[in-house]
Order: structure tokens, then C-alpha cells, then sequence
């Protein structure tokens, strides 16, 4: 028996409000599986379960916030016996004696609905929770026709997927928290260098010239690209520094600055970035976006980033000096792709080029400025040969 | 062939002991010893599992009656069977694989030794439950009679089966329908390990079937040819219409009940006396005796029944199982229904 | 085969359930000369429950056989004669006198077309009487036919309606295998519509039925049952419960489609079964809708039974015994989370 436990979604998350669960007791689940929604600060989020086994007893119901850490749910591995779970803090009677080793007392997890066979069934197709039911079958359980009745009495039909609901207060809570620790706690340093992006802009336009716009690539993704292959050769730059010091990690997870309609910022993580083409790259960084928004980020989307780029040429900048977003140890912030006089490579001839202007952000505790630098440098390179970044 | 010579049968049957004749009773009688011997060699060497019921002294009894049944007979067997089943005419290969559990086992592997059918030589089993094939070989003979067909069921049963309530039911009920059934009790003195002097008041097993109305006699079951005049007489007398007919064998088994047992319920000395009166020995004794049987005629006969027995073995052993698949077939004849 | 005409019985708007078994065993003897009847007093007597009256004149003694009280001994010369060739129909008094003969029946008819490897089949249809109401007390009044279902090899049927007892048995005696048929003696005086010739015909031994239909509960039941589960239905109806009733006719095989259809529409379940609860045939059911039920189910099925008891000669203890229309409404009632009316 192991338990699912509240996960942490972000360094500042503390609690998490359970929205839904999208698996049921007695479902096999798959180490990846999305088994529940928890709403943070920064939205709702897809929770994937870590550990295959079978769902048991859910610990926690719809609607209630629970710290980090609770037990939530009961899943059966295959190995020793269930353990206790952590008595509910607010229960109503006295807590039992085991829930002293709990450090954090979790909230009142109201006991399970005694509902059909029939109705779970139901429920569960439907969209319906169970807890909000009053039951009107045998002993007052909830059957088939409470469930039914439930869902039309609903405006509409439950969707899927209960929509992110993104509170501006509480996201720009979370960035405050998460941006005061990043400058309280790293030592930054910054670098920059202005890039000759003319190759990239060449070769991209071809790319997309005779492309449906559905399938034309971002510069912000050839630039993600290029960043994802250079920091293979820096490992000091990419990874998460943690209680233990710095961990470097084995692929590049890039963390992809989105900002938010209504304000917010999140940085979900492109997996494996330095192994995946572009146009793969770009499809999964559309559906991070159209996710993002609509506030359906999987836990690990949102906890798996090992180094951010962030892109704000849209806006006409020229240059960020980003900050850091912990536990990760570099950030990499370009600036707008702009036409500059550029003096040519025989030192003596100016030309118009299209430039970008990178800046490094990096966590001066896990890497030094030469580091930096070398980093810069082979970022360059390889916007320099764009065909090897497809 | 020699000419036709008679053996003065206890009560005048007519048995026709011609050198033909006796040494079929002979080779039958070889035959079966000789399969029962291997099956014991058999259990020991596990090719041969569940209940295992020998035949060893007791071949004259179903030698003897079968010699004076014709094929369109029926037979109903209990679970030491083996006999009637080679002696009626199913091959020592069906036999033996039904024995070993094989797919081409006269049962098809799902009867084993007590449970041996042969619908072309009509057994209608070995049944296993004491007393069990009275009834039914009373219906047998009933759907011949009320169909007039000429046929006579041969119903093999033990002492033991006597003390069962169907004994009495099934003689009363054939006598009072005057059916076609010759009941043949193989009185080997011993129900199980309990000696007939402890189960039955009376142990005058023909004065019994006789309080029914039937025709009974008590004959000597160690001696084939008095069996088979014996047979031939209540044969007869059934045919002509006279109803059933009970025959007492009075024989006796060598072996174990089943294949060991430990023989606490009788003395090695009355087992020793009875070894004298061997069914076999007598035969051949009687044989060389009257000029029928010299020793080169034996071996050659126990050379032939050798060479039966081991083609049966090597096809039993080399035969195939029935497929697990099949497990639920014969359950019902719809082979689809639970 | 052969047939021979029959003379006219005179065609009457309504007849009994007993007139039924009656006529279904004259035309089985009518139609096949292989078919004939033999137990206790069917003869002479005319049978216990008058169902075989007048069949000893019309057939003569060679097929409608009065037997000694031997019950193993002519069962078993039933199989004996079945496995030679004839369609014996056997009737036995009650169902416990069927015990003297369950050797034959378990051990015999069951087993023979698997122990024989596929040689011999068992072409026997047993027909007996069950159940109690008469007052006949503990040794002639009990439900066991549920026992016989528990055995492979055998078919067992419980005509509960005039058009099942006259149609069952020409296709019990068409079936290879050995056919127990239960007769509830609470039906023989049952009185109805003569079944017409179309509709006797068309009857199956393989099918469940829905004498009822409803939504609200599957009221699941057999043989003598079946009348006091359509009444409770009734009672239930003017209560605002609609409950269907599906009337099992075929113990076994059991039409598990008939009754997980029935239960899946209505979410709920009773079973009621005269026989004792413990390891019943109510059980099976109950466990069967478990298994492959379970996630359309409202509530518990529930169980109607008789009380584990003897079957008391008392009038008042023996229907207070038996289930009850009362008692299977509130059962029904139950399963919809309502108390008492």
C-alpha cells in the first residue's frame, strides 16, 4: 500500500484544492496517469499519480484544500499494509492517536458517500459528484436516479474536464512569492549578447512559406531549440538546486513563459526539448498554451521545467534581465527579433540583419560568468547553422 | 480341431467342449489374468491412477456367462469390470488407454477403470455405485420386451449389492414385469473388506432372489465350464419367455479390493485354500487331462495374449490425452450448454 | 415411430393445469410409441394427484406402468430402458420420495454421457410433483428441485402456467439428455383459457419468460411462486412501484440473458424461491447477478425464501412458512429504500 499524497506543484505551493478525481477506487492506475484536478494558485492541474497500483479509498473530497503532503488517496501496490492515513484535523471527533505523527493535520475528509453500484457507475460517466448528492435509496444511498436527476438538473451536461478556474489574486500571490524568494535566496548574474539572426529568419521563413498556418513554427521555438542543444554541452545551467545542492539534469525540460489573458504568468515545461524536431516542439507548446489557458496543466508540466526561456519580442523589447524561477539555476530571455545595422563579416561592410538580443540569467552559486559566456557563445553558433536545429 | 467332446456340467448344460470352445474359454481367461497382472505393474509404475478393482480369480464368472451370451446381449458391469469389457469383444487397447486416461480409451478417458462403456458390444458400464446397475439393467431388458426384441441382459453385481435396497426392488420389479435380465451375482464372500457372515442374516443369496419368484441356482465360479452350462441354462429359459433368471457364482478374488489393501479382514490361509481351486490351473489341468491342450498349444497362447497385452500398453502409453478444451463435452449432448 | 390418432377430447374454453399435464402426456404417447409412463399409481389409481386419470384405460398396461414403491429401481429402469431406446416419462409422487431415487438420477442419469466418453445418452424425462400448501407436512411438501439444478447433465423445468405444463414435455422428451419436470402442487387445480394449439407448440424449454413488465424491480421467480409474485406486482402497482416478473420455466440451464436484461432495466432485484435460502437457487441467482450485475444494481438483491424449517402441517405455521405475497412486497420495497406501506 502506498498513498497519493497532495503534490507539490510549485516551490510556493502549500495547499492544494481538490477539484475532482478522475479515476475510481478500484481503477488500475499507471505510473503518468492523470488521476485527479487540484487547483493552486496557479491554476487548475492535472495531477498525475507516480506510483501504478490499484486506486483504493479516497481520502479527500471534492472541494476541500488540503496542505502539501496529505494523503489523499490510497493506492494498492501490491506491498505491505495500507498505511494509516492521517486523521482528518478538523474531524469532528477527537483525532486518534496515530494522527499525532502527522505533521500536518489535513482537513476533515468527509467519510465516502454510500452510493449504488449503479450510481457510481453513472456518476462517473456523467460527470456527477457523488458527495453533493443526497441519496434516496436503501439507508439513504444515492442510486441511479439521484445521479440522473443530478445531471439534468445541471444547465449543461458536465463536461470532461471542469474548466481551470484561474484566480488573478492568488496567481500573482504565487509569482511574488515565487520571484521575492528567486531574488532573495540567488545570487544572479546576467550576460548578454546580440545575436546575427539572419540564418534563423531565413531558414524559418522558408520552413513556413508554403505551410498552412496551423503548421508554421514560432521563432520563440527555433530560439527554445537552439537554447535546449547548447545547455547540452553546460549541464551547470540546466537542473534544479535543491536542499542537497545542485542537481543537474539529464534532458532539457524547458520551462515556456506564458502569459496569461487576465494577467498571470506560467512556465510549463516542454519536455525533453533537446530531443524532440521542431514541428513536434511546436505542437506541444500550442497545446501547453491552449492548456495553460484553459487551466488544465499537468502537475508535471508545471513542476518539471530545468531552465526557462522567456520571450517578449512580441512586445517590441529589445533586451530582459529575467529572473530565475527556483529551483531552476539559469533563465534565457530574448529580446524582439529586429532589423540592425550589422557590420558584415569582412569588418568593414554594414548590412541591415535581423538580430536578437539573448540574455542569461543564471544562479551564480551552481555557475560562474565564463560559463555563462561559453553558453552564450554556442547559443550562437547555432543559430548561425539552423538546418541542424530541425 | 478335434471332434466334439462333452464335460459332464453340473446340472446337465449343454456346453459343446470342443478344442475350439475350450480354448477360447482359455485364451479369455489368459487374456484377462494376464491384463489384470499388468495393471497391478501399471498402478505401481503410476500410469494407472484412481480406484484400480482386479479380477484375479474370479475369470470363470464373467468367462463363462459371456460364453453363453450372444452379441446382441447387454451387459451391465460394476467397477471390477475389466473382464466383461475384453471379453465381450472391446479391444485390450480401448481398454488399456481408458486405463492410462487417454483419448481413445473406451470412455474417452473420462470413465477409467470402473467406468468402462462399449456401446457397439453393448456394456453399458461399469457402475461404480454398488447395487446401481440393477435398476437400469432392468430398464434395458424392459425397452427390449416391450420392443420384442430377442436380446437378454446380463446384470454382473456382488454380494455386496444385495444388502442394497435395489437388489430387491430391481428382482421384484423384473420378475413381476417378467423381464429379460440374467442377474448375476459374483459372490466373492467379501463386501469391501466386510466377510458376507457379517452383513447378511442370511447368506443364501439364491434362496433370496428365489422369494421373488425368480429361477435361482448357486454354481461354482471357479470353474469356467459349470459357469458356463450354468449361464447357458438360465440363458435359455430366459429367451423362452420364463422371465428373469439369478445365478450365484461362488468365487473368489486373490488380490486386494481395490489395488492395495492390507487384508486385515481375512486370513492368509483361506486365501491359500482358495489359490487351489485357481480357476485357471483347473482349466488347464482339465485341458491337458483330456487331450486338448498340450504345452506348445499354451505357449503359444500365453505368447499371443503377451504380445495383445504389451501392443496395448505401447498404445496406451503412445496414445493422446483429450485436449483440456474439451473438459466440458458429454456434459450434456448440446456441447455448448452449461 | 409411430402414431395413432387420438379421440377427440371435447374442446372446453377453459381447462386445468392438471387437464394440461394430462393432455401433454396423452399426445406425447399419441405422437411417439416409444414414449410410456410408469410410476406409482399412474396407473390403476389414476395417479396421486389425479394427473394421469383415464391414461391406463386409453393406453393400456405396456404404457402406463404402475410400479412397485421401488422410486431408485424404476427411475433407474427408466434410464435402463431410456439408454435402449424408449422415451420413458417417469413420474415420481413428491419430490422427496425422489431422494430414494437421487443414486439413479445424480449418479445414473447425470453421469452417463460423460462417463460413457459420448456413447450413451439418456433420452428420460422424470416428472414429480413439488412444493407445499396442502398441509401435507414435512416429508411431502418441500422444495428441492434446486438440488437437481446444481447437477450437470440435467435439465430441470417448472411449467407455472397452463400453456408451459401442456407444451413442456414433447420437447423435454425431444431432448437427448435426462429432463426433470417440477410440478407445483399448488397448480394442479389451476384453472385458465385452454392453450391453444399454436401457442403449445411454440413453447421452448430453453427460456426464461416476462410475465410481467415493470421498471422499478425485477421480481424474480418459478413454479409455485410465480402467482403470488405476479399478486405482489398487483400490490405494488397501486403503490406506485412498478415491478417486472420474470418466471425462470428452466432452472437449468439458467437463461441468465432473461434475468440480467430484467435487472439492468430496473436496477433491482428480488428473488423468490419456496426453496429453504441457504445454498438455494435463489442463492445462485443472487450470486450470478453479482457477478455480471453488480455495477447496475440500486440496491442488495434481495431473497424471498421459505423459512428454514420442516414444512409444519399446521396450516397457519405452514403459510406462515412459505413466502408470502406480503413479505415479497416489502422485500420489493426494500430494494426502492421505502419501509412498510
Amino acid at each position: 500500500m502506498s498513498t497519493f499524497k497532495m503534490p507539490s506543484l510549485g516551490a510556493d505551493m502549500e495547499a492544494g484544492r481538490l477539484v475532482e478525481w478522475l479515476k475510481k477506487p478500484g481503477e488500475q492506475v499507471e505510473r503518468g496517469d492523470i488521476i485527479a484536478v487540484v487547483e493552486t494558485q496557479k491554476g487548475a492541474i492535472e495531477v498525475e499519480c507516480f506510483q501504478p497500483g490499484i486506486l483504493g479509498r479516497l481520502l479527500v473530497d471534492p472541494g476541500t484544500t488540503v496542505p502539501v503532503g496529505t494523503p489523499m488517496a490510497v493506492i494498492d501496490d501490491g506491498k505491505d499494509e495500507e498505511p494509516a492515513p492521517a486523521a482528518p484535523a478538523q474531524a469532528r471527533e477527537p483525532a486518534m492517536a496515530d494522527a499525532a505523527q502527522a505533521p500536518i493535520a489535513p482537513p476533515p475528509a468527509p467519510s465516502r458517500a454510500v452510493a449504488s453500484p449503479a450510481a457510481r457507475r453513472m456518476a462517473a460517466e456523467r460527470g456527477v459528484d457523488l458527495a453533493a448528492l443526497t441519496g434516496t435509496g436503501p439507508g439513504g444511498a444515492i442510486i441511479s436516479t439521484d445521479v440522473e436527476q443530478a445531471a439534468r438538473a445541471a444547465p449543461a451536461p458536465a463536461p470532461e474536464r471542469k474548466p481551470g478556474r484561474v484566480d488573478p489574486a492568488a496567481m500573482r500571490q504565487a509569482i511574488a512569492a515565487a520571484m521575492a524568494r528567486s531574488k532573495r535566496e540567488i545570487p544572479h548574474y546576467y550576460l548578454s549578447a546580440t545575436m546575427d539572426a539572419s540564418r534563423a529568419v531565413a531558414w524559418l521563413d522558408a520552413f513556413n512559406a508554403d505551410r498552412p498556418a496551423a503548421d508554421r513554427l514560432l521563432m520563440t521555438l527555433v530560439l527554445g531549440k537552439a537554447v535546449a542543444l547548447a545547455l547540452k554541452k553546460h549541464p551547470m545551467l540546466n537542473g534544479h538546486y535543491g536542499a542537497e545542492g545542485f542537481a543537474p539534469a539529464d534532458h532539457v525540460h524547458l520551462g515556456m513563459a506564458i502569459a496569461l489573458r487576465g494577467g498571470g504568468l506560467t512556465a510549463p515545461a516542454l519536455h525533453n526539448a533537446d530531443a524532440r524536431s521542431l514541428p513536434d516542439l511546436m505542437a506541444g507548446f500550442r497545446d501547453l498554451v491552449a492548456r495553460a489557458r484553459a487551466g488544465t496543466l499537468r502537475s508535471s508540466e508545471m513542476s518539471d521545467a530545468t531552465v526557462t526561456v522567456s520571450s517578449l519580442g512580441e512586445r517590441g523589447v529589445d533586451a530582459l534581465m529575467p529572473i530565475i524561477t527556483p529551483p531552476q539555476v539559469a533563465i534565457v530571455g530574448f529580446g524582439a527579433v529586429l532589423r540592425r545595422p550589422w557590420v558584415a563579416d569582412d569588418g568593414a561592410t554594414l548590412e541591415v540583419r535581423p538580430v536578437v538580443t539573448t540574455s542569461l540569467a543564471a544562479d551564480h552559486r551552481v555557475s560562474d560568468g565564463h560559463r555563462g559566456a561559453l553558453f552564450l557563445r554556442d547559443l550562437d553558433a547555432l543559430l548561425q547553422d539552423p538546418e541542424a536545429l530541425t | 480341431m478335434t471332434a466334439e467332446v462333452s464335460k459332464p456340467a453340473p446340472g446337465g448344460g449343454k456346453v459343446h467342449l470342443t478344442h475350439g470352445h475350450l480354448m477360447a474359454l482359455l485364451r479369455d481367461m489368459l487374456r484377462v489374468r494376464r491384463f489384470e497382472d499388468r495393471c497391478a505393474e501399471l498402478y505401481t509404475q503410476e500410469k494407472i491412477r484412481g480406484f484400480l478393482h482386479l479380477y484375479n480369480g474370479e475369470e470363470a464368472v464373467t468367462v463363462g456367462v459371456c460364453a453363453a451370451l450372444e452379441p446382441r446381449d447387454a451387459v451391465v458391469a460394476t467397477y471390477r469390470e475389466h473382464a466383461q469389457a475384453l471379453v465381450r469383444g472391446t479391444s485390450m487397447r480401448a481398454v488399456m488407454a481408458e486405463m492410462f486416461g487417454k483419448a481413445s480409451g473406451c470412455s474417452g478417458g473420462r470413465g477409467g477403470s470402473m467406468h468402462l462403456f462399449d456401446r457397439e458390444h453393448r456394456l453399458y458400464g461399469g457402475n461404480a455405485i454398488v447395487g446401481g446397475g440393477l435398476p437400469v439393467a432392468v430398464g434395458l431388458a424392459l425397452a427390449d420386451a416391450m420392443r420384442g426384441r430377442d436380446a437378454v441382459t446380463a446384470c454382473f453385481f456382488g454380494d455386496g449389492a444385495a444388502a442394497e435396497g435395489e437388489f430387491h426392488e430391481s428382482l421384484n420389479l423384473a420378475a413381476l414385469w417378467r423381464l429379460p435380465v440374467l442377474f448375476l451375482c459374483e459372490n466373492n464372500l467379501y463386501a469391501m473388506g466386510t466377510a458376507l457372515r457379517f452383513s447378511h442374516a442370511s447368506p443364501d443369496l439364491a434362496a433370496r432372489a428365489h422369494s421373488y419368484g425368480l429361477p435361482a441356482e448357486s454354481v461354482d465360479g471357479m470353474d469356467v465350464v459349470a459357469v458356463e452350462a450354468a449361464a447357458r441354462r438360465a440363458v435359455t429359459a430366459i429367451r423362452a419367455g420364463a422371465g428373469p433368471y439369478f445365478l450365484e457364482c461362488r468365487t473368489y478374488r486373490f488380490r486386494a479390493h481395490s489395488m492395495f489393501d492390507a487384508q486385515l479382514y481375512r486370513e492368509k490361509a483361506e486365501v491359500e485354500e482358495w489359490t487351489h481351486r485357481d480357476p485357471l490351473p483347473r482349466l488347464i489341468d482339465w485341458m491337458r487331462t483330456a487331450g486338448h491342450l498340450h504345452d506348445d498349444d499354451l505357449k503359444a497362447l500365453e505368447d499371443a495374449v503377451a504380445t495383445e497385452l504389451e501392443d496395448a500398453v505401447a498404445f496406451a502409453e503412445a496414445a493422446e490425452w483429450e485436449p483440456v478444451e474439451t473438459l466440458t463435452r458429454f456434459v450434456t449432448s448440446a456441447e455448448d450448454r452449461p | 415411430m409411430s402414431t395413432q390418432t387420438l379421440p377427440p377430447i371435447p374442446q372446453t374454453a377453459t381447462t386445468t393445469y392438471r387437464e394440461c399435464v394430462r393432455e401433454a402426456i396423452r399426445d406425447a404417447l399419441a405422437r411417439d410409441d416409444r414414449v410410456f409412463l410408469m410410476g406409482e399409481d399412474v396407473g390403476h389409481y389414476g395417479g396421486c394427484y389425479a394427473v394421469t386419470k383415464g391414461l391406463l384405460a386409453e393406453f393400456g398396461p405396456d404404457r402406463i406402468r404402475d410400479t412397485p414403491l421401488s422410486e431408485s429401481t424404476f427411475t433407474g429402469a427408466g434410464i435402463g430402458a431410456a439408454l435402449n431406446g424408449m422415451r420413458p416419462i417417469v413420474e415420481i409422487m413428491t419430490v422427496n420420495f425422489s431422494l430414494l431415487a437421487m443414486d439413479q438420477i445424480v449418479n445414473g442419469a447425470a453421469t452417463l454421457l460423460h462417463m460413457s466418453g459420448g456413447q450413451f445418452t439418456v433420452p428420460l424425462v422424470i416428472r414429480m410433483a413439488t412444493g407445499a400448501g396442502r398441509q401435507l407436512a414435512a416429508q411431502h411438501s418441500h422444495s428441492l428441485e434446486g438440488w437437481y439444478a446444481h447437477v450437470p447433465g440435467l435439465r430441470i423445468l417448472a411449467p407455472a402456467t397452463l400453456t408451459d405444463a401442456r407444451g413442456m414435455l414433447w420437447p423435454a422428451l425431444e431432448d437427448p439428455d435426462p429432463v426433470l419436470i417440477f410440478e407445483h402442487v399448488m397448480l394442479y387445480n389451476a384453472t385458465g383459457p385452454t392453450p391453444d394449439a399454436d401457442t403449445v407448440k411454440a413453447v421452448d424449454i430453453t427460456h426464461a419468460a416476462r410475465r410481467r413488465e415493470g421498471t422499478d424491480v425485477a421480481l424474480i421467480t418459478y413454479g409455485g411462486m410465480l402467482g403470488r409474485t405476479l399478486e405482489a406486482a398487483e400490490a405494488l402497482e397501486k403503490d406506485g412501484i412498478s415491478a417486472e416478473v420474470i418466471d425462470l420455466r428452466v432452472l437449468r440451464p439458467l437463461d441468465e440473458d432473461t434475468v440480467l436484461s430484467a435487472v439492468r432495466r430496473t436496477r433491482r432485484a428480488v428473488v423468490v424461491d419456496e426453496g429453504w435460502r441457504s445454498g438455494s437457487l435463489s442463492a445462485e441467482i443472487s450470486a450470478r447477478i453479482m457477478d455480471q450485475a453488480f455495477w447496475d444494481l440500486d440496491a442488495p438483491v434481495a431473497r424471498v425464501c421459505s423459512a428454514e424449517v420442516p414444512m409444519p402441517y399446521a396450516k397457519h405455521l405452514e403459510q406462515a412458512a412459505l413466502p408470502s405475497v406480503e413479505a415479497i412486497v416489502q422485500a420489493a420495497r426494500g430494494t426502492l429504500g421505502k419501509g412498510a406501506p
